[in-house]
Parts: C-alpha cells; structure tokens; sequence
C-alpha cells in the first residue's frame, strides 16, 4: 500500500483548530529555528481515515480468530474495559496533580496492588513497570538493593534454565549480572543437581518460569526454590505464565521471593500491536522496602498518597506505570472475582490439553508425561524429514485462517512450535484449529510444496527477511517530496 | 473435551503442582460485578478525580494538548489493539506499515536517519540511549544536564546503576542555560555521551551546538532530549550535531492518563542502527516481489541475542506509535507547526503579562523559552496554586526548590486568552492582597 507520504499533496490538511486569540509577536531567535519543512504529510482527514482503516484491514488479531502464540496469552479482549479506561475522569488527569485531586485513580491502582498481592501471595508491589521485561528488571533491582543491605554485594550471577525466554538473560545484563544456564532433566524440567552444582557463594537470584515455557509445571519446585535460598540466593518467578495458575497456585507460597505479572497476558489487556503492556512485581515483604519510587499507600484518614519506600532503588518511569492499562486489569479482576480467575485457569487447562490430545497423533510433541498446563510444545520433526520446516507450517496455518504458534521456542525443542489456546477459545474454534493442524500435517507428506510455499492466501506473500537487512529501509526516503 | 484428554477432573490437569502448593482457599477478592455495575463503579472513581475537569497550566513532562477525534477511531480497531507483535509479517501489514510510519515521522522531526518502534516512556528511552551511547563508544561516564527533568535524571540514574559506569551533572548557569565552561572540564576522552533536554525542564531552549562541537571534539555523543511539539518551529537536533535523539510523544495524540501509557521515541544516525534497542521495522519486497514491511534487524534482539542484546525491550508502545502517527497524519506539516506556534505564541502572552504583576519576576531572565516558563510569585507558589484551583485552574508546577514563589507554567494550544487574562487577573488579586 501507499504510505501516507505518497498521498500526500501540498495545501491539504486534516485538521481545524481555533484562529490563535492573542498577538503572536514573539519571535525564536535566529540561531536557534528550524531551516525548512518537517516533511509530515499534508493530507485530509478522509484520506488519513482510509488509509489507517485500509491498513488495520491488512492485520490478523483477536477479534478476528484464534490467536495460538505461546507464553503470549492471546485471550479476548472485553470491549467494556476499552471504554472504562477512556471515562475523561479517568483519561483525562494529569499526573503532577496534588494526590487528593487523583482520588478515583489512587483508589484503583492500591486496590490493584492488593488484589496482585494476594492472587500470588505477596505482600509488595509496584505498578509501575511498563511491560514484562521492566518487571524483570525491577525484580533483578530488588533483589540486589536486598543483597547489598545484608552485606552480599558481591552476589551477580544469575542462574537460570535454559528453557527461559529471551527477556531473562538480557534482562540480567541490564542488571549487571552474569547468567550462569541450568540444564533441564529428561522430564523437561530443571534439573535439580545441576541447579545445586551452580549455586553457591555467587548466586545473586534463579529466574524460572514457572509453568515453563514447554507448559510443564516444575514438580520439584519445593527443592529448586530451597537449593537456591540455602545458597544464600533469592528466586524470582517470571510471570509470563499466570494463566496457568490464577486462583490454584501462587508464586509467594513455593519459595518464591518476588514475580511479575503481564496484564497484557494474564489479565485480558489488549496488545496492542506490541503494547503497551504493563508488568508490575509483587514481592515479599522483605524486599517490599526497596521498591521503586513512587508506591500508592492509603493514609490514616483513609486518603490515598504516592510515597517513596525509604530504600527504593530508584525509577523506571516518568510517572507511575501504564495506568490506562492498570484500569483494564482491575476491571478483570472486578468481572472475574475469585472462582472466575479459577476458572479461567481451568478452562485455559482444559482447552490446551483438549488441542494437545488431538494434535499427538499427528506431531511429535517431547516430555509429553502427563497433562500439560496452559500450553504445550509439538516438534515439527516429523515434517521436517520431508523436508518442511516449522516456519513452512506456521506461514501454512495463516492460509487457514489462523494466526501461527510462537515457532522454534524453547530453544530445547527442535522445530518448536509453542501452543497456547487460552480460555477464551471455544470448543468449535479449537477443532476448527486441530483440523487445519491436521490437515497441513497430511499436506507435509502428500503436497509438501502447499507448504513450503505458504502463505498465498495472505495480503502479501513471504517476505525477504535477508534483504530487509541488506538492503536496510527503516524511513521512507526524503528526495521525491523535497521538490 | 475431559474424554477426549483422558482424564476424569480437572484435578488431574492439576496433579504436576504438588499438594502441597494447591491453593485450597478461595482468593480474597471482591465479588464479581456486571458490565453495569462495574461501569457505575468506574464512574465513582473517574469522579473522585477532581483533578479532571481543571483548566490546566502544568506539564512538566506531561501536555494537555488537543487530540483530534479521528486518532481515538483508529486506535478502537480491533485489528490494530488487539494484535499481537507482528512476528508473522504476511499478517501484520497494518501495524508494521503505520509503524515504519512513525519511525518515518520521527526521523523528520528529529532531523536524524533513523528511528525504533518505540520506547516505554521518554525517561527509560533516555535511560536506554545512554546504555546505547556506551556500547558505540565503549566508554562509561556519561555527563547529564542539571537542568534535565529531574524524574528521568531519577530513570537515567536507575538504569545505571552499575559497577562500571559513572554518571555526573553539568550544572545550568542563572539565566538556566547549561554552564558550557564547567562542560568543557567535564567533558574528556572517557565520556560517552553527554544527555540534555531540548528545550530543558524549564521550557528553555539553548543552542546545542557548542555542546554538540565539545563532545564529538572527545569523540562522545550528544543525546538530547526532545520536546517534539517544539522541533516543527526548533532548529532539529540533528542539524545541530546529536548522535541520538529521544524523547517522550505524549503530546502527540496520546491522553495525560495519570502518566501512562506513554511512548518514548529514539532516533539516530544511519552509523549507530545496529547498536539502538527495541523493535525496528524495515521495508523489504515478499516472492511475487510486493513492496512489504518486517520486523529488521533482530539480532539485536532479546528473543535471538538474549544475554547479548542491545536491551531487554520485548512489548513497547506499538499502539501509542500508531496514536502518534495518525495524529501526526492529521496534524500534518501545517497543523503541526500550527500547534507549535500557538503554544509558543500563548506561553509568551502569559509570562509577559505576568510579568507586568508587580512583584512577579522571570526565574530565568529573558532565555528564549518553548511552550513553558518559570516565574517568582512574590507570594508562595503553592498559595497561588491553592487560590486558582478554586477558580478551576491548574496553576503549573510549583518548584520551592528554586523559591518559594517559583511556579513552572504550561501553555498548550488548548488555552484561550480568557483563560489566560482570568489566570492574571487572579494572581494579581492575590498579589496585590497580600499587603505589599
């Protein structure tokens, strides 16, 4: 498609404002103002609706079909919260006013706080990291402001599995620490002799996620979570998969010392293309000194106030967090309550165990023991040997119809693809996947190149990755318009 | 669907998590509510807000600016808030065009070559261009303006937190431009970067050439800081010799919503791409040879690089990117610069007239300022603040760091002369009620 620079056409505009009510005599001294145009587009306001709603069209999303992504959590999106969160009360308050006058907003956010505590058995929390891998981050920071108050200072590495996501080790490097991997055992889980071999003297934090990333909850979480504390370490659950465990497991009850929570997974907030996302941390009550700056705490007169934890690390934002997503994670959890919250774990059970029994005919799926939790991993090494490969049968899915799993995740499984159904899937929609599953399965072996070729059905076809590096073009070019 | 897994319960989907560690109470939340209830309960919150409905003069890193219906039509689409990060490029055409968009948008503001896809906030996008600056230089001290907002100074400090980096301040002279002298001592072979805001926290602007001059003389970059609503009538920070431009693009369609979300945006130049974090999108042709758009260069990425990646950014602001673009669509090059100049042309009104209040006087003497200026009230500030609240007003951000009486005040395009006499009118009563 066009980009909106192409269509743009000198003298056009999309936009009215009010004439300026007052002499405009100031000047910007001459060493300090711009030499030309900015370039932006000069277009109508018809032209820049067709285009944004031209290209929204050429999107897959929630709204659209089934969304398998694993560890992404792509559940559906209530479409009450988007107007709650856009109430001007709430839209339209800035974030420097004096506490009282933001009384509606500091009410939501340390009730959310509360319910966060509570839904993974913590008794810290903040708010304000602007997506998962922030909450790491904040988690990481927590963590090691607590050690150098008890004199561990010196404590930087990082042990984690190496099933982890991507996040967890650069997250580690920000923090200034050094990644020691732990193996995982036949089952799929992390080995716990290896774990006890890494910790020691050094040991700073684990980082586990827990399901892990091939859905398996780790069974020896007791003795993984007692290794590292005895080492004089602290764990850290990266929460990526609460949907697993709403309402049945909590994190701050297995040994766990701090979490973070995806709101953009868990807790049914929107995408948003890429986010915005919120991942705040909950925390003992040990490491709650340090939180960052600043935490909502509820006076003696009932009232609301931002206050700095005495030993706060610092600041991860500006403000306070994404609180225009906070808004639509309370009212999550206003419309779930308790057994809600359980049940959807249940049914996120459910349905992925449902789709993981249809499709074992079919694929390979590893460290299949038993039930799985949220999500589940198939290997696409059978296809493999006839030559399709799991990206072939990702790009495949979307001729179907459906958007593809997260592909070659966890790096411990070949020809990964990672399915997580959520619970918002209907019984017709996973059979309608399990079938399309199916059905590119047989395509492997009697039409391999419907594949290998896929997708064709889609608004463009594959796409030269190579070249987009070779040949980078990350801005539309300047010279056409500059005439 | 129990049959078909073979299993009786859902407790033998549970069995992997020990007894032991099954919760067996109910969580202690509150009860449910319906769509109608919960809605009658927003409306209670969104009402104790009292801080909504004001009149606002504050802003301090966060703008009251007028956003154009259409941008809230686009952002409602289904197809663009409820997709995922466009992994599957053949399926995510629409948010990976309107983001090369955006990153477009950005370069041209910032007079760079290149833009990301977004950054949390402006502060953590400082933060992340200083982290930024010290792998394309391989240097640790980083220099950050006194007169930066001290909240991202606060973000900057946080990121860099760490064994081998050094951080220190160039103090801003009384006319609040930086101290250039005390610069050049700072500034030798060892530092990274040097950090300003463009214009500062004080609204004001300041030539950023000299500095821009220092630093490369050390082989270091310039980042700065950028207002964007300032850049349409500012010369660009490119022009003026920065190496990365960040910033917060609140101002550009996005709501003030108690301070999120918001989206920082990153530029640079063509030779520093590789070393920028977060997502980029890049404009490449599929096998029929179609024009298309990918996610480019992931291996600076956490999910490929992981404990090498420039960062640990995974989710970012995509949907506020796409805020920004379809405002900037609208806005376009006159609108832009039209907003640009009415704030410019309205925050002067108002500090002149103020200052013919007797007793009122400049914080910073006559530095050309953008959009936002301090004045001395010769009453406390936060009395005055007080005082225009019961007209309505949000007066601006009083600093009693700089005085008692100093108040930082914000005029957007959104305020009338009206609005601006009765704010004089009211600080003159007050003034000249105080028996001076």
């Amino acid at each position: 498609m066009k980009t909106i620079f192409e269509m743009s056409s000198p003298g056009r505009i999309g936009y009215s404002l009010p004439p300026i009510d007052v002499p405009a005599s100031a000047s910007i001294p001459p060493n300090l103002e711009r030499g030309g145009k900015v370039n932006l587009p000069e277009v109508t306001e018809s032209q820049v609706m067709r285009h944004f709603v031209n290209l929204s069209s050429l999107n897959y999303h929630v709204d659209k079909g089934m969304y398998p992504l694993g560890s992404c959590t792509m559940k559906y999106n209530p479409k009450h919260f988007e107007n709650l969160a856009r109430l001007p009360g709430l839209s339209g308050i800035h974030p420097l006013v004096p506490e009282t006058m933001a009384a509606g907003t500091l009410t939501i956010m340390h009730k959310l706080a509360g319910f966060f505590c509570e839904i993974t058995g913590f008794e810290g929390a903040t708010l304000q990291p602007a997506a998962g891998a922030q909450g790491e981050f904040c988690g990481l920071m927590l963590i090691k402001s607590y050690l150098e108050s008890i004199g561990e200072k010196h404590r930087n590495e990082v042990l984690m599995p190496d099933s982890a996501h991507g996040t967890n080790p650069a997250t580690s490097t920000l923090a200034d620490c050094v990644i020691i991997g732990v193996k995982s055992n036949e089952f799929g889980e992390v080995d716990p002799d290896d774990l006890r071999a890494k910790a020691g003297p050094n040991t700073a934090a684990f980082m586990l996620t827990n399901p892990n990333t091939l859905g398996l909850f780790e069974s020896r979480i007791e003795e993984l979570t007692s290794i590292v504390h005895e080492a004089g370490g602290l764990n850290y659950m990266d929460g990526a998969n609460m949907n697993a465990l709403l309402g049945v497991a909590r994190p701050g009850d297995m040994g766990f010392d701090v979490c973070h929570l995806n709101l953009h997974k868990t807790f049914a907030t929107p995408h948003g293309g890429g986010g915005p996302g919120a991942g705040p941390v909950t925390c003992t009550a040990e490491l709650a000194q340090f939180l960052p700056e600043p935490v909502v705490i509820q006076n003696k007169d009932g009232s609301f106030s931002l206050s700095k934890k005495q030993n706060s690390f610092g600041r991860l934002l500006a403000f306070y967090g994404n609180v225009g997503v906070l808004y639509k994670a309370f009212a999550y959890i206003r419309t779930l309550g308790s057994a809600g919250l359980r049940e959807v774990t249940e049914n996120a059970l459910i349905n992925a165990n449902y789709l993981k029994a249809r499709l074992e005919e079919y694929f390979d799926i590893p460290f299949n023991n038993g039930p799985c939790m949220h999500e589940f991993v198939l290997s696409g090494d059978r296809q493999a040997e006839k030559g399709v490969k799991t990206l072939d049968m990702a790009k495949r899915l979307l001729d179907y119809g459906f958007h593809a799993p997260t592909v070659y995740f966890p790096l411990i499984v070949h020809e990964a693809m990672m399915i997580e159904p959520t619970e918002t899937e209907g019984l017709e929609d996973l059979d309608a996947f399990a079938e399309a599953m199916i059905s590119i399965s047989r395509e492997c072996d009697e039409k391999p190149y419907l594949v290998t070729d896929a997708p064709v059905n889609t608004p463009v076809l594959r796409l030269d990755e190579v070249q987009a590096v070779k040949e980078l073009c990350i801005v539309e070019p300047l010279d056409e318009e500059v005439q | 669907m129990f049959q078909v897994i073979g299993v009786e319960s859902i407790s033998d989907l549970l069995k992997s998590i020990p007894l032991k560690y099954q919760l067996k109470k109910e969580l202690d939340l509150p009860d449910p509510v319906s769509e109608l209830e919960l809605q009658r309960e927003f409306e209670e919150y969104a009402d104790r807000n009292a801080g909504a409905d004001k009149i606002c003069f504050l802003g301090a890193g966060a703008y009251d600016h007028f956003i154009p219906a259409a941008v809230d039509h686009i952002l409602l689409r289904s197809e663009f808030y409820t997709a995922y990060t466009p992994y599957q490029a053949e399926v995510s055409q629409g948010t990976l065009q309107a983001v090369f968009e955006y990153q477009s948008m950005i370069a041209r503001l910032t007079g760079m070559e290149a833009a990301n896809a977004s950054m949390y906030d402006g502060a953590s996008a400082a933060a992340e261009a200083c982290l930024m600056a010290m792998r394309a230089t391989r240097k640790q001290r980083i220099l950050i303006a006194g007169s930066l907002n001290p909240r991202w100074a606060d973000v900057v400090r946080t990121y860099l937190k760490r064994t081998d980096f050094e951080i220190n301040e160039i103090p801003f002279l009384e006319d609040g431009t930086l101290d250039l002298l005390i610069a050049a001592k700072l500034i030798e072979d060892g530092t990274a970067a040097v950090l300003v805001q463009y214009p500062n926290y004080f609204g004001l602007i300041e030539d950023l050439q000299p500095l821009a001059e220092l630093i490369h003389e050390h082989k270091g970059l310039l980042i700065v800081a950028a207002d964007p609503v300032a850049l349409p009538l500012l010369r660009s920070p490119g022009d003026a010799g920065a190496d990365i431009v960040i910033g917060e693009g609140q101002s550009m369609g996005i709501p003030l919503s108690y301070g999120g979300p918001y989206i920082g945006f990153m530029a640079t130049r063509k030779k520093f791409v590789r070393k920028m974090p977060g997502r980029i999108i890049g404009r490449t042709t599929d096998r029929a040879d179609q024009e298309g758009y990918v996610l480019t260069l992931q291996t600076r990425e956490q999910h490929i690089r992981r404990e090498k990646a420039t960062s640990n950014i995974c989710s970012n602001q995509a949907l506020m990117a796409l805020a920004n673009t379809v405002y900037l669509s609208l806005m376009g090059e006159t609108g832009f610069r039209e907003v640009s100049n009415q704030c410019f042309q309205k925050s002067h009104h108002l500090q002149q007239k103020l200052l013919e209040i007797p007793g009122v006087s400049s914080v910073f003497a006559d530095t050309p300022f953008f959009r936002e200026f301090a004045v001395s009230f010769p009453v406390s500030s936060l009395e005055i603040f007080d005082r225009l609240m019961e007209k309505g007003f949000l007066a601006g951000l009083p600093i009693v760091e700089l005085g008692e009486g100093v108040m930082l005040i914000t005029v957007t395009e959104k305020r009338t002369k009206e609005e601006m006499d009765l704010y004089v009118k009211s600080v003159s009563e007050i003034c000249g009620g105080n028996g001076r």
